[in-house]
């Protein structure tokens, strides 16, 4: 039974942060295969506000959900676009689910994942198959929530979901673009990985080690 | 290869260019205290008079920000370079030009600005102001005619904006300046045709590739793949497959009026535009379609992309005396 202290978090944001900002360059090469090649900018620009805005905040004093309500306002105010929006209300999401707790207990973890994922599908209104970041989180909450249901302990659940982010983002290749930006590419975005899909994964990894 | 700029840090582009606008303009706009990517008209927003909000990405100059001014838009929300803005400047801009008659959202109909101005529209309706949201889809090529409402907004913008700024202007409620932005919309019709890329300012990057000697048609003002790419065509040639296209969508009867914009996609210079006009007004004369107004010139630009686009607003009387009343924007002048 681990304990996610609002200190845990916000150094997971700082790690999700860091990643963002080595991936930053093979994220715009992506897009600017089969979109407009900034997402790599708007990842980098949105996670390094989130950590500035979090430095702000003595984790002590505070609690989980407001670490993940700070962290959706830095998010939108700085990206905009489409992934702000997005992965504002994912953090809003995981905020309200954890509403109330001091800490996040296992199963804690697992609903504010599983709300995140909610709330990118419910605001960006894609299902999977449209070649979109939703195709790496919806079989990644998927994948953690069958396995906490066999018993799984969180980091195994984590690393569960992990992999199932990784493959679906992989599928992405075989995926013609239906919704976002890349939609008006259709065929040709045959081949390419989904460059939404590519950055949750590198988000999903990052959490995997911060709450494992 | 890096691309060329006159920048000094692209991470502070848009925000340079704004003190920059402001240093220019600031006897017309003003940006709000605390929300720097909300300018404001000086002379637009008055006591019962419906407000007007632009918006969208950086990088098309003068579209967004240029038709903020009295008779056209009352603000404008500013977001990073091809970005839709959060929705905090969007509601900055809807408090600062509410005036009890309700606000009017309009904007080009893309995934990211739809979410962040519904965001925004959520968070004015908890302050009890009354928004209305209208959609540009002018671009012709990006979705085929029954799917309208998934056509993406492009220069055509202007002449909607136009339209729906003097409604607004003259002192229409709210259900009037929208009917007449949805009419606008639905009678203004564009088609454009890239020559070579742009490179964002962070990444100074071509943001795609089109051989030395191609072009690509019904190409979007964030490089969006267009419907066929082919070997460049001689400008009359380029002219006809774009009015073909819009002339087929309009729908137009001989006798009709209508207004025109060639607009430059970046650095295609004015020399190019003018010899495009000169092939629409053969084509319009043919059409025996009368050409009440026009605009050349660069008016929602993609950075440096070389191409063009053209845009045919089909007028009535209503939407004829709108466009032709008079506005005074900070790039941006009629009547």
């Amino acid at each position: 039974m681990s304990e996610i202290t609002p200190a845990i978090l916000a150094q997971m944001f700082r790690d999700i942060a860091a990643a963002m900002a080595a991936a930053k360059g093979e994220l715009c090469e992506l897009d600017g295969v089969i979109g407009d090649a900034d997402h790599g900018i708007a990842m980098d620009l949105g996670f390094a506000a989130v950590a500035r805005a979090l430095d702000g905040i003595d984790p002590a004093a505070s609690d989980p959900s407001a670490i993940f309500n700070t962290a959706a306002k830095s998010f939108l105010n700085a990206v905009g676009a489409s992934s702000g929006p997005l992965y504002a209300t994912a953090f809003m999401r995981a905020g309200a689910a954890a509403k109330g707790k001091p800490v996040l207990g296992d199963d804690d973890v697992c609903a504010c994942f599983i709300a995140m994922a909610k709330g990118i599908q419910d605001r960006g209104k894609a299902e999977p198959g449209e070649k979109t970041m939703i195709d790496a989180w919806a079989p990644a909450a998927r994948a953690m929530e069958e396995a906490r249901a066999a018993g799984a302990s969180l980091p195994d659940a984590l690393d569960r979901a992990v992999a199932a982010a990784a493959a679906g983002a992989e599928a992405t290749r075989a995926m013609v673009a239906t919704k976002g930006r890349s939609a008006r590419l259709g065929e040709r975005s045959l081949g390419h990985m989904d460059p939404g899909a590519a950055s949750a994964v590198i988000m999903i990894r990052s959490m995997a080690r911060a709450l494992g | 290869m890096k691309t060329k700029k006159i920048i000094n840090d692209g991470a502070n582009a848009v925000d340079e260019m704004l003190e920059g606008v402001l240093a220019a303009h600031s006897d017309k706009v003003f940006a709000i205290d605390g929300s720097p990517r909300s300018i404001v008209s000086r002379h637009g927003p008055r006591p019962g008079k419906v407000g007007l909000v632009i918006g969208g990405g950086s990088g098309h100059e003068p579209s967004f920000l240029g038709f903020v001014g009295k008779g056209l838009a009352d603000a404008a929300a500013i977001g990073n370079v091809f970005a839709s803005p959060p929705p905090d400047p969007i509601v900055e801009c809807t408090r600062a030009v509410s005036n009890g008659a309700g606000v009017l959202y309009l904007y080009g109909n893309y995934a990211g600005d739809v979410m962040n101005f519904d965001m925004a529209a959520e968070m004015a309706a908890m302050e009890d102001i009354e928004v209305r949201t209208v959609l540009t889809t002018d671009d012709v090529a990006s979705a085929p005619r029954d799917q309208r409402d998934k056509r993406r907004g492009v220069a055509g913008n202007v002449f909607v904006f136009k339209a729906a700024g003097a409604a607004a202007d003259k002192g229409l409620d709210i259900d009037e300046c929208e009917r007449i932005a949805r009419k606008a919309n639905d009678r203004t019709f564009t088609m454009g045709v890239a020559l070579s890329p742009c490179s964002l300012p962070q990444t100074l990057k071509p943001n795609f590739t089109l051989g030395e000697t191609e072009m690509e048609v019904g190409m979007g003002i964030h490089g969006e793949p267009g419907i066929a790419r082919s070997e460049l065509q001689p400008a009359d040639a380029i002219a006809d497959a774009l009015m073909d296209r819009i002339l087929a969508e309009m729908g137009a009867d001989s006798g009709d009026r209508v207004a025109v914009l060639v607009n430059s996609l970046g650095s295609t210079p004015l020399m190019e535009l003018y010899i495009l006009m000169r092939q629409v007004r053969k084509r319009l004369d043919a059409a025996g379609l009368a050409l009440h107004t026009s605009l050349v010139g660069n008016y929602c630009t993609s950075l440096e992309m070389a191409g063009a686009s053209i845009t045919l607003m089909h007028l009535d009387d209503e939407l004829q005396e709108l466009i032709d009343h008079p506005c005074d924007c900070i790039m941006f002048r009629a009547g």
